[in-house]
């Protein structure tokens, strides 16, 4: 690399006695020159290990590809009938789908309450903060991990602590039953990242003026009416970012699925991206792998271009 | 809040807040607590049969390659990986701010397209284009994939913290004869020092937690970094599941990370004020 970056430097120099009227003075030039040669690192990586792999995986989508023999040739559109006529494929979508939208809802909701609950500067503010984004420290694999251990039903706290209290009679199997398992799967994903959008949210709520909380309370306005009608509309970005960012997220859920259902029971809980993993590394198949990588990545762009208009219609208004 | 309130009813009519805001706090606490309780705690089925003590840390060090292997494979991912992000991004965060240059804006956006892409159907085809480069189950390879996905956040990051430099700063020093490079480094790089802690804090705990990306591109179990080891562990004695030495895999894995999010709690906010999420 640096070699690289030498050459283009002494290039620019060659050139610079030849330099006619109207061309930028040499200073200019070699400045654009430097400039370059900052960025080369960001393009070879950019080139190299971003729009290399995107031209490729479309070019696999396209062919028949074994995962271990490699290219055969093109086959098209046959990956993609595949993967559609799957029989994994509609239940992989809905339940990814419906993931999401509990997810969602649940998470911004939860988010949003601790958010206004660490916002004053009371006192242990400040420690109830750090708290609530502890777990958000963690890697995901390693909240799944963790969570694995706490779902069991031989040697898990929580169903003990259900039995305790008399709520249920037998061990409770959190992973057993496709509903059950989801719920589940929910609670962990709320607890590892409910601090992270609260602090999103926080931003935002310190970027509100105090003068507008102040204004409101002279005119007698009461805390819910506060809170609908000045505190909701102007924390409208930091929500729609929140939104963003935690539907990608759930649409590409992969991690706690795999570490804590393995898809079951039954495979009711394969997620899209799982069902990628499951093409390509169970069924060998990197062709139909490609095929729907190549499906979730247009329904992704097609989703944030909607969403980021949103955003923008949210930061104008 | 009314001024004319005495202390004890405001004391009291906080009351209900503390509540809330404790319950919650323990029921966000109590998973690690009880992880960190359990792993040294005695189970049937685990190696820490009864009492307290380290057995299920002892299954961890013996396991397959044994933990310390893994923690070396983990190690060595994080900190190339930081390494990598810190180089790449300080260098193209200086170029984005304060050069110009044919291509800029394109490859400013290229770059920040990266979130857009999700991180499964680039993990594919870079499974193939990591073997036609001999990176195939390689720590490098590995390594260079994480800082790739590193860039967007990290180069916003670093060209706003450039930005926020005074371009006097600079000027004076290119005065004074140094080149942009020396400039780069005697003025502008102690000015986004804080910035460069915050990428790598970033960078850091993304490669370090990684799971899906080792979980395709590493194939070999000698070169699988900490979380996939531990995964591991767990699926290949399905019979008798070892939930001891999972809770004391998920301590290892945890420790640094809450360590370093407590010391560097700060730089870690700052990420979140800077709008880079936005990306």
């Amino acid at each position: 690399m640096p070699v690289k970056v030498a050459d283009r430097a002494t290039a620019e120099h060659a050139t610079q006695p030849e330099r006619r009227a109207g061309t930028p003075p040499p200073r200019w030039r070699s400045r654009k020159a430097k400039g370059l040669a900052y960025a080369a690192p960001t393009a070879v990586f950019v080139t190299v290990f971003f729009l290399l792999p995107l031209l490729l995986v479309g070019q696999m989508s396209l062919s028949d590809w074994p995962l271990l023999a490699g290219d055969r040739g093109v086959n098209a559109p046959e990956n993609y009938t595949d993967i559609t006529d799957s029989s994994l494929f509609w239940p992989a979508i809905r339940f990814t789908l419906l993931y999401t939208v509990i997810v969602t809802v649940v998470l911004l909701a939860l988010a949003l309450l601790l958010a206004l609950l660490v916002q004053e500067s009371r006192p242990g503010a400040g420690f109830f903060r750090t708290v609530y984004f502890l777990p958000g420290a963690l890697g995901l694999a390693s909240a799944s991990l963790l969570f694995w251990g706490l779902y069991s039903p031989t040697t898990g706290p929580l169903s003990r602590i259900l039995e305790g209290l008399g709520l249920v009679d037998d061990p409770v199997s959190f992973l057993g039953s496709p509903t059950s398992a989801l719920w589940s799967t929910v609670f962990l994903i709320v607890w590892k990242f409910a601090g992270f959008y609260m602090l999103i949210l926080l931003v935002g709520l310190q970027r509100i003026p105090h003068e507008v909380y102040e204004a409101a309370r002279m005119d007698g306005a009461s805390r819910a009416q506060i809170f609908r009608s000045i505190t909701l509309p102007l924390l409208r970005p930091s929500l729609a970012l929140c939104l963003l960012l935690c539907v990608t997220g759930s649409l590409l859920a992969f991690d706690q699925f795999f570490i804590l259902t393995k898809g079951g029971p039954d495979n009711s809980t394969v997620t899209v991206v799982q069902l990628i993993y499951r093409e390509a590394f169970q069924r060998l198949n990197l062709g139909t792998a490609a095929a729907l990588s190549i499906l979730v990545l247009a329904a992704l762009l097609l989703l944030n271009t909607l969403q980021f208009r949103g955003l923008r219609r949210a930061d104008e208004s | 809040m009314r001024r004319d309130t005495t202390v004890l009813t405001r004391a009291l009519g906080r009351t209900p807040h503390y509540v809330v805001a404790g319950g919650l706090a323990v029921i966000f606490l109590f998973p690690l607590l009880w992880n960190a309780w359990a792993s040294v705690s005695g189970q049937p089925g685990t190696a820490q049969q009864s009492g307290y003590g380290l057995g299920n840390y002892r299954t961890l060090l013996e396991y397959d390659a044994g933990l310390w292997r893994y923690l070396l494979n983990s190690t060595v991912v994080s900190a190339l990986t930081v390494a990598l992000t810190l180089g790449v991004s300080l260098l193209g965060g200086y170029a984005f701010a304060r050069f110009d240059f044919p291509g800029k804006n394109l490859l400013f956006l290229l770059t920040l397209a990266i979130l857009m892409v999700p991180y499964a159907t680039l993990l594919i085809p870079l499974y193939v284009l990591l073997g036609r480069l001999q990176l195939q189950n390689s720590l490098i390879g590995l390594s260079l994939v994480l800082a790739m996905f590193q860039l967007p956040f990290a180069t916003f990051m670093m060209r706003i913290s450039f930005e926020a430099v005074p371009r006097e700063l600079e000027e004076s020093a290119l005065v004074d004869g140094c080149g942009t490079a020396g400039a780069l480094r005697r003025v502008l790089l102690p000015a986004v020092r804080p910035g460069l802690i915050t990428v790598g804090l970033f960078a850091f705990l993304a490669a370090w937690n990684d799971f899906i990306a080792p979980l395709i591109l590493i194939s070999d179990s000698e070169k699988a970094p900490l979380p996939l080891a531990v995964a591991n562990l767990r699926q290949q004695s399905m019979g008798a599941v070892d939930y001891g030495a999972t809770e004391a895999g998920v301590v290892v894995l945890a420790v640094p990370c809450l360590l370093l999010f407590l010391l560097l709690q700060r730089h870690y906010i700052r990420g979140f004020m800077s709008g880079a999420l936005k990306g």
